[in-house]
């Protein structure tokens, strides 16, 4: 029975191992003088084109205007099981970072049991409007029908079959907003125009996301939407049958440069700077942030490679204004 | 949109084709893990397998371009780490649920690390073209569902009845079921319980690891973190369903494969309700399990399977 106990030792130590080394992505850096400290705790990977990218790119984008000697940045990504990232966000905070970023809405439970242990860290949780009432937790999120609304309209505007498809993960949340928006954006450009809305029921499912564009194409779309990490699936069948692409979260331009209209990118930094700011006077949360269109959290990326129409290119900015400037309104379901 | 949409030829046919698009990874998967649990060996490790397969020939494809290279990638990874599962399982005589399960991280994390490190960003590649099969392609109907895919998918349905062949009329065969079924007497016979164990277990996992290519490299054309999404364990569930036949294997495959396609098709022209459409996207999983439970019968699970054997032991 010794054989036995050491193969099962072996197998599992270098897997372990490696599940580990596959966990954590980036590396602090080494600073001087008391640097400002930020840990980002995020369930998918760090360049994932989507989600967890939006967060690291903005964070990053802080290091590059404070320098690397005054702001030290550590990551943990991949927790997609929220056990690992309450150790994380654990571990971040007992090592006495300045700021923890849990992003993850699913994350929520976790840290409003963390938080209060570590009354001396600030916090930042989202996507997610709650506080918990807790003065060390900041919540932040997205506005992300804002410019689902823009590539509504635009993509109401484009299509030729009046058919549009939304391959979408579970309604909730980001991905619900985005959905929706863009919904709304559809029927105020083109009353005759239907959007097939289909949540598959998963972030993570490529084969099942590329499926159901499958579908949208059979239903006959022209355009396609998405939101989430698995809509990579989704935009390879897009390329693959010359239906236009609208992306969100990050810029979706380099996975099919000849269908992606624009993407909707998010810009974190903005509310980052101002709970940076805040942290640095000891003010440790309490508040919520929303990125959107106006205070420039949101940017509607478009795609030089694709000859989008000079009028329906006109739309889409007159739309981008008329949201900034309050002009353009409407309601969420 | 009414359920006469549901109806209509073009929807018909897109969810046929869907479901055998699908049914793909499961079947080189599925068919792979029969050989090795018909041999009395349970390899749970059939998902990291996969992921490294999948992951190895989609890097092969984006560094060299080569299919016929990333495929080859494909089978050798299979092969090296069903040795390792072989080795541990059998010389070692591991408990074959948790070394299969050690077998799945390592894979899960490997993969992950490797994509990471080598690639970063998710980047499409150009896979394994559709090969429409000349005049059966245009038939009405039946070409476009069966005729018009790439190569791997073929390959995954004829694998079929050369498995159930394998397994049914050849000597070799007649050895892997006698492992499988009473290793005792197999050795008294002078059949080598561990080289036909070795066997099946390198050949299982050789198929894993093309299952995993069938996605990165045939189907999606591209990699990510877990692109498997599970598929590994599903298809150790098929095998189960599929009564350690093939023919079973495959009717479980289409099975699952043409309810997800039923669902998504059924999402996509708004006749399921949204309230009810993340539940709905689990019916694949919920059928094939009831199915299972109420179809198969535990008598013919191979006796010796997950008993490792030692002689006088």
């Amino acid at each position: 029975m010794k054989k036995f106990h050491i193969g099962i030792l072996l197998a599992f130590a270098i897997a372990l191992a490696l599940v580990a080394c596959g966990g954590s992505g980036g590396a602090a850096t080494e600073a001087a003088a008391q640097p400002f400290r930020v840990a980002i705790v995020s369930p998918s990977a760090s360049n994932d084109l989507a989600f967890s990218q939006s967060m690291f790119d903005a964070v990053k984008a802080i290091q590059a205007e404070e320098g690397e000697a005054n702001f030290e940045v550590a990551i943990t990504d991949n927790t997609f099981v929220v056990e690992d990232a309450a150790a994380a966000i654990r571990d971040y905070a007992s090592q006495g970072y300045d700021l923890v970023i849990a992003h993850g809405s699913q994350y929520g439970g976790s840290l409003q049991e963390i938080a209060p242990d570590f009354p001396e860290t600030a916090f930042a949780w989202g996507t997610a409007g709650d506080t918990f009432g807790l003065d060390n937790v900041y919540a932040y999120e997205a506005a992300s029908d804002e410019g689902g609304y823009v590539m509504g309209v635009m993509a109401g505007a484009l299509t030729q079959s009046n058919t549009i498809g939304v391959v979408g993960p579970i309604e909730v949340g980001d991905a619900k907003l985005y959905v929706d928006g863009f919904v709304l954006g559809v029927a105020a450009q083109n009353p005759d125009a239907s959007v097939n809305v289909n949540y598959i029921g998963s972030f993570s499912d490529v084969a099942l996301a590329s499926e159901a564009a499958q579908a949208q194409q059979a239903a006959g779309a022209d355009m396609m939407t998405g939101t989430a990490q698995m809509v990579v699936g989704a935009i390879g069948v897009a390329n693959e049958n010359g239906i236009l692409w609208f992306g969100t979260q990050a810029n979706q331009t380099s996975l099919a440069p000849d269908i992606v209209v624009a993407s909707q990118v998010y810009h974190w930094e903005v509310i980052l700077r101002e709970i940076i700011s805040n942290v640095r006077a000891g003010k440790l949360g309490g508040e919520s942030y929303k990125i959107g269109l106006a205070n420039g959290g949101e940017v509607i990326e478009f795609n030089d490679g694709y000859a989008l129409p000079a009028d329906v290119l006109t739309l889409g900015n007159e739309t981008i204004d008329g949201i900034k400037n309050g002009t353009i309104t409407y309601t969420l379901p | 949109m009414g359920l006469s949409d549901l109806f209509s030829a073009s929807v018909l046919i897109g969810i046929a084709t869907s479901g055998i698009r699908l049914a793909t990874s499961y079947l080189y998967a599925a068919i792979g893990e029969t050989f090795s649990q018909r041999s009395g060996v349970l390899n749970l490790g059939v998902d990291g397998i996969m992921l490294l397969g999948a992951f190895g020939s989609y890097y092969v494809v984006l560094t060299t371009g080569s299919q016929g290279l990333a495929l080859a990638a494909a089978l050798l990874i299979g092969m090296i780490l069903g040795l390792f599962m072989a080795f541990v399982s059998v010389t070692l005589k591991a408990e074959q649920g948790i070394s299969g399960i050690g077998l799945y991280l390592f894979g899960f994390g490997m993969s992950d690390l490797l994509y990471q490190k080598l690639v970063g960003t998710p980047r499409p590649i150009a896979g394994f073209p559709k090969l429409p099969i000349p005049l059966l392609s245009d038939i009405p109907v039946i070409g476009p569902i069966l005729f018009q895919h790439n190569l791997l998918t073929y390959g995954a349905f004829l694998l079929v009845p050369v498995a159930a062949f394998i397994l049914n009329k050849t000597t070799l065969g007649l050895q892997i079921r006698a492992v499988g079924q009473n290793p005792e007497a197999a050795d008294s016979l002078g059949i080598s319980v561990t080289r036909i164990r070795y066997m099946t277990v390198i050949a299982g996992s050789t198929l894993a690891g093309i299952a995993g290519a069938s996605l990165s490299i045939a189907l999606l054309n591209i990699f990510q973190q877990n692109l498997t999404n599970g598929q590994g364990f599903i298809a150790v569930a098929l095998v189960y369903f599929g009564a350690w036949r093939p023919t079973g294997v495959l009717a479980g495959a289409l099975l699952y494969g043409l309810i997800a396609a039923l669902v998504l098709a059924g999402n996509t022209l708004g006749l399921i309700p949204r309230s009810v459409s993340d539940i709905a996207a689990m019916m694949p999983a919920i059928i094939t399990i009831l199915a299972l439970v109420v179809t198969v019968s535990r008598v013919r699970e191979p006796a010796a399977l997950t008993k490792p054997y030692g002689r006088g032991e």
